[in-house]
């Protein structure tokens, strides 16, 4: 049990060697730490993409998906997919705009493009109360994958202290190098480690991925298929397309953006990242084997199928190394959430309010930003309760939010709102999904008249819908007359 | 939008559609039930189309 103890603590001494040696000959200037001087290449620029969209969501939740839902997972492969041909022509604008004006976070964008602080406090607020509930589920992975993957012998809470107080040292020490070169780590750990659990386990279990199938087609069917109603064709179609327009919207991947050093390393990603997100292929054979081996998991558990797939199956040692990366997984995202956060507050925010600050000030309010937000996902994590799902899903709608707003200042010309008119569809979009999240209301309810397909639309359209409308409505109304 | 840009509404119908044509167990490939397949599939497409397009781009000369 011991040989699992090793590989775990390693990867926590890697990741804070590595986020220390990463500062060696910077001076660590704020537009440094954040976004790496604005000149990442291609291949870091992938890293950091790649390093903040995997996360221990994917790893846990996508197994836990394949496991307890079956094939409505499969909307994982194909939202992040959908996002990155978007992101061809989205992304490229939005970094020379932001290149131009010397943007560091994502509230900055919608400050300067609409010119209002107002709108900017506005997309920095709802960007932070995201990006919490966010941290909290890496931090919460973490503490999962440490006390399973150490057989017990490091409980939940000590790994998550240890693993926040990894983060603050190193994002404090290196910003968004710590982040990148822990990233390389990171994604080659996680590809040889998802892989090879995706095709090993399969094969001795069953003598490969076919007959797995097979034998799940014969036994339970369903899990193959999306149902006809519920979590039906339509719903995937529509939870596919949300996803994909919030992807790129969460503040910490629109600020990887920035640290290109040009539209070429962006663009040249949009054929790259749908390659890396087949890794998920691994990962749902990882769920489906565990679906017949350790069947029995119900509600949050199903998060740990994979970790108890691995530990029925394999020796202490390969539960060590898994237990690693997954400690990598949740520590790469966990150091941008929190750059994010702090650049956020600091650029947009105490500069809104104190706009004589210069930039060495604003730099040290950035920093000491990091160890408050992580001791806010901390007081929450372990609290513990349910009601951070509950956030977090809220999250992924409220940044979501942010869509029409952005659209609307890159098509520029005649398609220019005024800042009122963006704030007020963000607003309403965000309330909107705030009382369909906490009320738990669901289309079905409002109108239940409509036809099954409309019905099982993911909600996250309604609110969209009040958003544009919104949006467009308060643009008429304030259109000067000519 | 340059007219080889409009290749991206492939892979974009077959993600988005993806339900609504493929959602059977029957045919598989290389053992991976239909939809799965499909969406394997349709991300390879993906991958491939926005290559050629940003070929296609750097041959015309631009700023990529």
């Amino acid at each position: 049990m011991t040989a699992a103890l090793v590989p775990i603590a390693a990867a926590f001494a890697l990741a804070i060697g590595l986020g220390l040696y990463a500062r060696r000959g910077r001076t660590m200037k704020l537009e440094e730490w954040s976004v790496g001087g604005r000149r990442f290449g291609t291949l870091f620029v992938f890293l950091l993409m790649a390093g903040e969209i995997y996360t221990t969501f994917t790893l846990l939740g996508g197994s836990g998906w394949a496991y307890g839902k079956g094939a409505p997972a499969f909307y994982i492969i194909c939202y992040g997919t959908v996002s990155y041909v978007m992101s061809y022509w989205l992304l490229p604008p939005i970094w020379r705009y932001a290149t131009e004006q010397k943007l560091l976070s994502q509230a900055d964008f919608w400050a300067r493009q609409y010119g209002s602080k107002g709108l900017g406090l506005l997309v920095a607020v709802v960007g932070v109360v995201a990006l919490v509930p966010y941290l909290v589920l890496q931090l919460k992975g973490l503490g999962l994958i440490v006390s399973e993957a150490s057989y017990g012998r490091v409980d939940a809470s000590t790994a998550i202290w240890l693993g926040t107080a990894a983060l603050v040292t190193y994002v404090s020490a290196s910003g968004i190098h710590g982040s990148a070169l822990t990233a390389l780590a990171k994604d080659v750990l996680i590809l040889v480690v998802v892989v090879a659990l995706g095709l090993w386990l399969p094969w001795t279990l069953f003598g490969g991925v076919g007959p797995m199938f097979a034998r799940i087609a014969a036994e339970r069917p369903e899990f193959l298929v999306l149902p006809a109603r519920g979590m039906s064709a339509s719903w995937f179609a529509s939870t596919v397309l949300l996803s994909a327009l919030g992807l790129y919207l969460w503040p910490q991947n629109f600020a990887s953006i920035f640290t290109a050093k040009g539209p070429g390393a962006l663009r040249r990603n949009a054929s790259l990242m749908p390659l890396y997100q087949l890794v998920l292929l691994f990962v749902f054979f990882t769920g489906f084997a565990a679906l017949l081996v350790v069947p029995g998991l119900e509600g949050a558990d199903v998060d740990l199928a994979l970790l108890r797939l691995v530990r029925a199956e394999l020796p202490p040692w390969v539960v060590g190394v898994v237990g690693a990366a997954g400690v990598l997984t949740a520590l790469v995202p966990g150091s941008m959430i929190l750059m994010a956060a702090g650049t956020t507050l600091a650029n947009t925010g105490y500069r809104a309010l104190r706009p004589e600050a210069d930039d060495a000030t604003i730099a040290r309010v950035a920093k000491w930003g990091v160890p408050a937000v992580a001791a806010v996902a901390l007081w929450f994590t372990l609290r513990g309760g349910t009601t951070i799902v509950a956030l977090l899903l809220m999250g992924y709608a409220f940044v979501t939010q942010l869509f029409p707003s952005l659209l609307l200042a890159l098509l520029g010309g005649r398609w220019r709102v005024p800042a009122l008119a963006a704030g007020a569809g963000i607003v309403a979009g965000v309330a909107t999904v705030a009382v369909q999240t906490l009320s738990g209301v669901t289309l079905a309810q409002l109108a239940p008249g409509l036809p099954g397909a409309v019905l099982d639309l993911n909600v996250g359209v309604v609110a969209l819908l009040v958003n544009v409308a919104v949006t467009g409505a308060v643009a008429v109304v304030t259109r000067p007359s000519r | 939008m340059r007219p080889h840009h409009w290749l991206a509404l492939l892979p974009l119908a077959a993600l988005l559609g993806a339900p609504f044509v493929a959602n059977r167990v029957e045919t598989t490939v290389l053992g991976l039930p239909f939809l799965l397949a499909w969406c394997v599939g349709a991300v390879l497409l993906t991958s491939a189309t926005m290559a050629l397009i940003h070929h296609l781009d750097r041959r015309d000369g631009g700023d990529a």
